[in-house]
């Protein structure tokens, strides 16, 4: 970061004000019957003051500490992706005009959002989703209408949960990246302030306009220890070296089955995941049948249906829905858009009702390979 | 046709491609030219299989007698390809007509003489097994392909939003 | 804040999930369950609807929904648009209801086409099974308009049964017209069938082809796909010379929506129409 600067909660309540005056809708973290959300922000005053998380595979407790920091948490089980890719959104109307009929294009008119409090490996799912929303030769337009109004405020991360493991492939728990302003909150006994760093001409312009204190050597100490030891304490890790070509040429491996007589195929891990992307779309008619709409909904490859075709259906099996959901996830993701899926969030692994957690399942898969090769049994 | 044309000529036939000499000629000692007529059958369902053919031209179509479905079209073999093996395996009965679709040329082949040849000369034989053992995997290959109905829907699929 | 790049990036693109509207001209009944529709194609800023042989379209039945289905006209004449269509849901029984001057939304072309520029100066075996014949009959226009321009032209057909053939006038004039070997077969026949009995496989055994000059397009059931690539194989095909076009579920018909992966490919734009090398080692693999 470069020109740190100190911003007072006073600061931030300023940086909120001044983002709403500009007419953004000022979205961040708040406790929401138990569980962090992002959702609307008025003041700083609904940001989760002294609640911190507690993640296991399959257990998420929210509680509260007494103490005053406002992102304490780690991650809550959604994430940007409901703003920017609505998990709803009517793509077209049809009106009927006797044998034919009108075709028009919804555009969003949604405010532009202004993002308090993303994380730093969900600003890499964000990257993520640029390219797989952007790189081919069609994109989505509601997408990157909405990224390219959109203004990113990252918090580094002063807590690791358990199923953190965002070290491993480089996405955390510091912010290089994607942000306009990036924090390091700092609380200690006699004070709570932000170290601050712009990562784009209008978070510069921004921290100007709000004319916080230039950041001492001390600050920024604290703000690097801060990250050191979230770092530190990251217990979970995914050896991703060599992982497209592990699962790409392992889909007929064993472990597979032993998943999937524990997967539910539910598809929550696709709902919580910062980078699944896959929707279906309805059609459906008002009750005179004069107008349609078409609607995109997020969709998961979990379902029965996603693979059904008219003569069939060609993923059956949980065992087949697990497996592409994960080698999609660790493996084609890398072919298809030049960069992993996976972030190492860990919020499939929290959210999964079963706590299956993808590390140990791709180091079973490892394992087994590494045992075969070595002659064992 | 004299003997050594007719040696010349089953050569040619895939069924007995790369076949040495010294084989075919055994094999010529058992093998006549025939034609059968459009419309006429080349065997029916229950008589001693006494003959297998190998085809040279025309179309005969194996049928079954399906009751009250009628005859039941099951398999068309065409020229190139081998027609019976009912004389190799017992009780030595056609399990089905064989009705000409066209005017066929074919090479008859004896029975009797080619099991009795098989007997006396081993390696004769099992060079004739070899050929027809492939010919047989092939045959039941198509037949499971064709009893997958793979151009029908799979059931339960109908209904469904396409 | 975005990455410039991506900012920048074509604003310009396609809006591509919004349909062109096109007008129904007739529909034809191939079969009991199948059938053509004829299509004014939708016109866009006063240029008409070009289209490579292999490709399809989102075809929107108003209120009901899309189905992804491949285009079965003549590339040359694209002022009139072709979908032969297998009845088998709701968006097909509507599409089949319709009535000559009724509109459609149409969404492409999209995918990748047949190889045909690489076919001139070879022979050509085209290897259909069922409905898999209507994304190849723009090949065939193609391969007899330009009839000089390649060797033999083989083309190879299997059915259910004789009932259930498609374009039955058209595979007679094919075999006639044309300088054409057109041999076809159904799975079950009846007695007033003349033609072969059994699978598209057996039929290569009459066609003597000079493999190394030969290139392959297969179209059809997963199944009959296989096989037939492992006969064509067996025969002496090079894999690279064999192409087939591939069917997953599409929602989009753009590789946003996640439906159509078949490993890392997306059949709607790195297909559907592959090299076999390109896609042989998802084949044998179970439930990709």
């Amino acid at each position: 970061m470069n020109e740190p600067f100190r911003l007072s909660t006073e600061d931030l309540q300023h940086i909120v004000m001044s983002l709403q005056q500009k007419g953004y809708e000022v979205i961040g973290p708040r406790n929401s019957d138990g569980v962090i959300v992002y959702d609307r922000i008025h003041s700083t005053d609904d940001l989760p003051a002294g609640f911190v998380d507690e993640q296991a595979p399959g257990m998420y407790r929210l509680a509260k500490n007494g103490g005053t920091q406002f992102f304490g948490y780690t991650l809550p089980p959604q994430s940007w992706k409901r703003f920017l890719y609505l998990p709803r959104r009517e793509l077209i109307a049809f009106d009927k005009d006797g044998k034919s009929f009108g075709v028009s294009h919804q555009k969003d008119e949604a405010k532009p959002y202004a993002f308090i409090g993303a994380r730093p490996c969900e600003l890499k799912a964000i990257s993520i989703q640029d390219r797989v929303f952007s790189s081919g030769d069609y994109l989505d337009d509601g997408y990157l209408s909405a990224r390219r109004r959109n203004f990113i405020i990252a918090v580094n991360c002063s807590h690791a949960g358990e199923n953190c493991f965002c070290t491993s492939f480089g996405t955390g728990p510091e912010a290089e990246s994607g942000f306009d302003i990036a924090l390091t909150e700092i609380v200690n006994e006699e004070k709570h302030f932000f170290v601050a760093g712009a990562g784009s001409d209008s978070g510069k312009s921004l921290i100007e306009e709000i004319g916080p204190a230039r950041a001492v050597e001390g600050d920024v100490d604290a703000a690097h220890e801060v990250i050191r030891k979230t770092s530190d304490a990251i217990t979970k890790s995914l050896d991703i070296a060599g992982l497209p070509k592990l699962l790409s040429d392992n889909s007929d491996h064993p472990h597979w089955d032993d998943v999937a007589k524990r997967c539910l195929t539910c598809g929550n891990c696709t709902m919580v995941c910062p980078t699944c992307f896959c929707s279906t779309v309805e059609d459906a008619t008002d009750l005179s049948g004069k107008t349609a709409k078409r609607t995109r909904i997020w969709d998961s490859c979990f379902t029965m249906d996603f693979a059904r075709v008219s003569g069939g259906n060609f993923r059956i099996s949980a065992k087949s829905r697990y497996r592409q959901w994960l080698t999609h996830k660790l493996s084609s993701w890398v072919e298809q858009f030049g960069v992993s899926g996976c972030v190492g969030c860990g919020r499939c692994i929290t959210w999964c009702p079963v706590g299956i957690d993808l590390t140990a399942e791709v180091g079973a898969i490892k394992g087994g390979v590494a045992k075969q090769e070595n002659g064992g049994s | 046709m004299k003997p050594q044309d007719l040696t010349e000529s089953l050569h040619e036939h895939p069924f007995l491609n790369n076949m040495n000499e010294e084989l075919l000629k055994t094999l010529t000692s058992c093998a006549s030219n025939v034609v059968f007529n459009e419309g006429t059958y080349l065997f029916h369902e229950g008589e001693d299989a006494k003959t297998f053919y190998l085809l040279r031209s025309g179309r005969v179509v194996l049928e079954v007698r399906g009751g009250e479905r009628g005859q039941i079209r099951i398999q068309t073999v065409g020229a190139g390809e081998v027609l019976g093996w009912s004389w190799l395996i017992s009780p030595y009965k056609w399990h089905f007509d064989a009705f000409a679709l066209e005017q066929v040329h074919a090479f008859a082949i004896d029975a009797s003489c080619l099991v009795s040849k098989c007997e006396t000369d081993c390696h004769f034989g099992y060079e004739m097994l070899r050929r027809f053992s492939e010919v047989l995997e092939r045959r039941l290959e198509a037949t499971r392909l064709q009893l997958l109905d793979v151009y029908g829907s799979a059931v339960g699929e109908r209904g469904e939003n396409y | 804040m975005i990455d410039t790049n991506i900012a920048v990036k074509r604003t310009e693109a396609p809006i591509s999930m919004l349909p062109a509207l096109a007008t129904v001209r007739r529909v034809i009944w191939e079969t009991d369950d199948t059938y053509t529709l004829l299509i004014d194609p939708p016109r866009a800023n006063g240029r008409s609807f070009a289209f490579s042989a292999g490709q399809f379209n989102m075809v929107y039945a108003f209120g009901t929904g899309e189905s992804a289905i491949s285009i079965s006209s003549d590339p040359s004449r694209p002022n009139m648009l072709a979908h032969t269509i297998h009845r088998v849901g709701t968006v097909t029984s509507a599409l089949s209801r319709l009535r000559r001057g009724d509109t459609i939304g149409l969404r492409g072309p999209f995918g990748t086409a047949w190889p045909i520029e690489e076919a001139v100066g070879k022979d050509v075996c085209i290897a259909a099974g069922g409905i898999g014949l209507a994304p190849l009959r723009p090949v065939i226009y193609t391969l007899l308009r330009r009839r000089e321009e390649f060797g033999r032209i083989m083309i190879l057909y299997g059915a259910r049964s004789p009932l259930d053939l498609l374009y039955r006038v058209e595979l007679e004039e094919w075999s006639k017209a044309a300088n054409a070997e057109v041999i076809i077969t159904v799975d079950r026949g009846d007695s007033s069938w003349k033609g072969h009995i059994g699978v598209v496989t057996g039929l290569f055994s009459y066609l003597k082809m000079d493999t190394p000059a030969t290139l392959a397009m297969v179209c059809g059931p997963e199944v009959m796909m296989k096989y037939t690539c492992e006969e064509l194989e067996r025969r002496g095909l090079a894999a690279e010379r064999i192409y087939l076009s591939m069917e997953r579920n599409m929602k989009c018909g753009v590789g946003l929506c996640g439906h159509c992966q078949f490993g890392p490919k997306f059949i709607c734009k790195d297909g559907p129409v592959f090299s076999l090398p390109q896609i042989k080692h998802l084949l044998d693999r179970k439930e990709i």
